[in-house]
């Protein structure tokens, strides 16, 4: 793989394939399979109605609504869909009709197993009630038999009516739906207008899994006419009313009738269901096989209907953009496409000249593709510009783990993605839909990067959950002479200086900073002035990386003049400016040992003396510089910057203007170049500036060129503040991580032997899921955040355009992995 | 086996924080056992109680000697917790498999 591959996105050509009408199906089904070609709309003016395939699409379309309707009857009963995730082929055309039958005749079957069964159980329905009926009206009649001992009473109103009195006195039994007690004694009063006696027995019934509470009422009237009305009565409060024979002994033979009956109908029920289970598991094992299937011949479809019929009808016209490097494959896909369908006539695909953009394909695996979503969030990189992401795989965890910096975090973080790349295959097989799982599962690599990258970063500042380790034995030793530093000493005052020069042993911590810091009082200054420097140096180099990116796109394009007004004096101004503060710290850095701990200018009043020139500059000559000379070099320096801006806001544009009066040869030499880099749209709009400049006037140039020049120069300036984010937030990292422990774990410590151990560990869970919570998940966020606005603005806009359009390639790979119902 | 009391996910929990649990407590044991001079002012020393004590060595060292106890017998209680919320996922895991 050569550099530029790594780099940049892919070469791109235009393509015409002239696909045989009866092999384009299985052709565009190959090319489904490899993903390889982006198709483009050849009709984009007619509506999806008048396409040529929109019969097929229909087809697709219905048979997708069978097989929705199968998968929820499935869901519906628990039955655990297969997912054996192999990938069927697109079927051929033919075979569609017999998919179309097998769904047509299972729906069909679901269909016709439904209504049956539901019939059924209306019918179930209806004879448990008139079970529970039967049952009750016994129970109350045999209860006022035994009630009532009074002869004359049971007679004259309880008793079974006599066959004399049969005529007379009716009765009507029913069920109602039982809303509330009120509505019980509204309708009862509102019969017993007309009728001796209303009698309501309340019932709870299970039915279909929710119960439903109704009653059981006998309504005992005489005369027709009532009959009816209080059938209308009943009609009104949705009763269901029910025969009820009159004698007992009938009732008895009603009961039993009901009963076998009941059970008949249990049997055919259970029938009914083995059979829709049976049917249904069998159509389970099939489900997402045949909907890939039916998905990926509507695909299919579609596809087609961008295509353009020639003229002899014969032959289908197709245009693509697909990668150079591929296209030996997509032949190779139309040959046995071709040969699959049985063809004669072999499909040809030709390169085609064109000036259309190509869209930007950046070839990804899995480990890549995580940061390529990151950069493609902030805009798809131009057709063939530097692609940032191959150098944010290093910089934007570690940028991230300069904020986030504590072994114990990051181990946290690092073990966390560890499990989810181990488990990789598991875990996407399982197929999970909690959409932020998905995310830490996408960014499992991202992750497990930064978790790493925040162990190194922990080492460097000596953080384990905010305690340090003492790993290589600290560097600074107390003298046992020193009278500074004995016990009378130590009781004398509040705190004890440790000056370097005696105390420190001259050569340093191996890695990181010293454990004896985490003892100081004056820890925080300490740190804060070595992560200010170390996020400004961190930040000139990113910034300097960035610059240097934009050489590389404008030597790729063609752009001397870019180059001479735009890159060097950028470069030259950012150096004046911050570059070499950086050396500064270096210097700082290297130059002082231990013994000349208190010499060290300060930097701060060396960058403001460099900004403003004080008049009388000896004396600060003699406090605040390194060594002789510095002052004029600085000088220097503010000079140098100051020209840098009108080189680059003015130097383009005269050029231009120069050129268009004098310079004959200059101007069919930019004209040769034009065509040479046509095809981009960088080039492309660059050169109808110059053609612009060339026939018309520069102020459009010289007004791009201000824009732009200020744009840098404000920038520059704002861009190193916004690096010492990373500072700030290492800072706020630390200090609260430190917090935790002493708010929460160290409350532990502080009971006896024993209860000790009970507190602890109680409070150590609780120690536990604030630190994963606030400072691994909450911190984590706000540092991957602070990462991306340094990679997005502050990296990316010294080299990045980042306005190309992505390409999008017809697969199958998305149908494969979706589930239906997306 | 009977029913599990904590469901999968809960045991899952349990069973990562026992084992963080269980590294760290028995790290920092050692750590107080070896009086590490960082965890000096997590130990707590009241100083009026130590000047009762006659600003003794002694009465400092029996506080970190004190804390590395408790931890280890914190971590043991971790690795108690870690062993029932084990058989606990275990359970768990068998029923799934049975019911699907």
């Amino acid at each position: 793989m050569s550099m530029d591959a790594l780099l940049r996105s892919e070469e791109m050509t235009l393509c015409q394939m002239f696909l045989q009408s009866e092999a384009a199906y299985a052709c565009v089904s190959e090319l489904g399979e490899i993903g390889l070609v982006q198709f483009r709309d050849l009709n984009p003016d007619v509506n999806a109605f008048q396409r040529k395939f929109v019969s097929e699409i229909r087809r697709c379309e219905e048979m997708e609504r069978k097989l929705r309707f199968l998968e929820k009857e499935i869901n519906k009963d628990g039955i655990p869909m297969l997912n054996t995730g192999d990938n069927p082929e697109a079927p051929a055309p033919r075979e569609m009709i017999d998919l179309e039958a097998t769904y047509e005749k299972l729906e069909n079957e679901m269909k016709e197993v439904n209504s049956n069964s539901e019939a059924l159980k209306r019918n179930f329905l209806e004879l448990t009630e008139l079970k529970h009926i039967l049952r009750k009206t016994q129970t109350f009649f045999e209860e006022t038999m035994q009630g009532y001992q009074d002869p004359s009473l049971s007679r004259s109103h309880y008793t079974e009516p006599t066959s004399k009195e049969r005529n007379s006195t009716n009765l009507i039994v029913g069920f109602s739906l039982q809303t509330s007690q009120s509505d019980d004694q509204r309708s009862s009063t509102c019969i017993s207008r007309f009728s001796d006696i209303v009698l309501f027995i309340r019932l709870k019934k299970n039915m279909n899994g929710d119960s439903v509470h109704k009653s059981v009422f006998i309504i005992f009237f005489q005369g027709e006419q009532l009959k009816s009305r209080i059938k209308k009565i009943c009609e009104g409060y949705r009763a269901t009313l029910y025969p009820c024979p009159e004698t007992q002994a009938e009732r008895r033979e009603m009961a039993i009738g009901v009963m076998t009956r009941i059970e008949d109908l249990n049997t055919v029920l259970g029938q009914t269901q083995d059979h829709r289970h049976r049917v249904l598991v069998a159509a389970a094992k099939n489900i997402k096989v045949w909907s890939i299937k039916v998905r990926k011949i509507k695909a299919i479809y579609h596809t087609l209907n961008m295509f353009n019929l020639d003229v002899t009808q014969k032959c289908l016209i197709a245009e693509c953009w697909c990668p150079v490097a591929d296209l030996d494959r997509i032949q190779q896909a139309l040959r046995s496409g071709t040969e699959r369908s049985g063809s004669s006539v072999p499909s040809i695909i030709n390169r085609m000249q064109t000036r259309m953009v190509p869209p930007t394909y950046n070839r990804c695996n899995k480990f890549t593709q995580g940061f390529q979503n990151i950069v493609d969030a902030y805009g798809v990189a131009c057709y063939r510009e530097v692609n940032p992401a191959p150098f944010t795989c290093i910089t934007f965890p570690f940028l991230f783990a300069v904020m986030f910096g504590d072994m114990g975090h990051g181990a946290i973080m690092f073990l966390f993605a560890l499990f989810l790349v181990l488990k990789e295959k598991q875990l996407q097989a399982k197929k999970i839909q909690n959409e932020i799982f998905s995310t830490f599962f996408g960014g499992r690599y991202i992750i497990l990067l930064m978790g790493a990258f925040s162990i190194y970063t922990g080492l460097i500042y000596n953080d384990v959950f905010s305690k340090s380790l003492n790993l290589f034995g600290c560097q600074w030793v107390i003298p046992a002479t020193d009278k500074a530093y004995d016990l009378a000493a130590l009781e004398a005052a509040d705190k004890i200086v440790v000056k370097p020069n005696g105390t420190f042993t001259g050569s340093s911590y191996p890695i990181g900073v010293d454990p004896i810091w985490s003892l100081a009082s004056n820890k925080i200054a300490f740190t804060n002035s070595l992560k200010m420097k170390m996020s400004i140096i961190l930040g000139i180099f990113q910034m300097f990386f960035g610059i240097s990116l934009s050489y590389l796109n404008h030597r790729h394009f063609q752009k001397p003049l870019n180059i001479i007004f735009d890159f060097i004096p950028m470069v030259v101004f950012l150096f004046c400016m911050f570059g070499y503060l950086v050396i500064l710290v270096f210097v700082k850095w290297l130059k002082y040992s231990s013994t000349s701990s208190q010499e060290p200018p300060s930097l701060l009043i060396v960058v403001v003396v460099v900004v403003v020139v004080v008049a009388d500059y000896y004396y600060f000559c003699y406090c605040y510089y390194y060594c002789f000379l510095q002052q004029g070099f600085q000088s220097f320096l503010v000079v140098v910057a100051v020209l840098c801006v009108p080189w680059m806001m003015l130097g383009k544009p005269m050029y231009m203007r120069y050129m268009k009066r004098y310079g004959q040869v200059s101007v069919q030499n930019l004209l040769i170049c034009l065509t040479h880099c046509f095809e981009t749209k960088r080039c492309l709009w660059y050169s109808a500036l110059l053609l612009n400049v060339l026939h018309e006037e520069f102020s459009e140039v010289l007004i791009h060129q201000v824009i732009h020049t200020i744009e840098f120069c404000l920038g520059c300036i704002s861009h190193t503040a916004s690096y010492l984010r990373l500072w700030a937030l290492s800072l706020a990292h630390a200090q609260l991580s430190e917090v935790l422990w002493q708010m929460v774990l160290r409350i532990a410590f502080g009971f006896s032997r024993g209860w000790g151990a009970i507190a602890l560990f109680i409070i150590f869970q609780v120690w536990a899921a604030l630190t994963v919570m606030i400072l691994v998940l909450m911190e984590g966020l706000s540092a991957f955040l602070h990462a991306l606005r340094l990679h997005w603005v502050e990296f990316q806009s010294k080299f990045y355009d980042g306005s190309g359009h992505i390409f999008v390639p017809f697969s199958f790979n998305s149908i494969a992995d979706a589930s239906p119902d997306e | 086996m009977g029913c599990p009391i904590l469901g999968p996910k809960c045991s899952a929990y349990y069973m990562i924080i026992s084992v963080w649990g269980i590294i760290m407590l028995v790290l920092m044991g050692i750590f107080f056992q070896i009086r590490t001079p960082s965890l000096f002012e997590d130990i707590s020393v009241d100083e009026e109680e130590w000047s009762n004590h006659g600003m003794s060595l002694d009465f400092v060292k029996s506080k970190y000697e004190d804390n590395a106890v408790n931890c280890w017998i914190a971590a043991a209680l971790y690795a108690v917790l870690f062993v029932f919320s084990f058989i606990q996922q275990r359970m768990n895991a068998r029923q799934t498999y049975e019911t699907s």
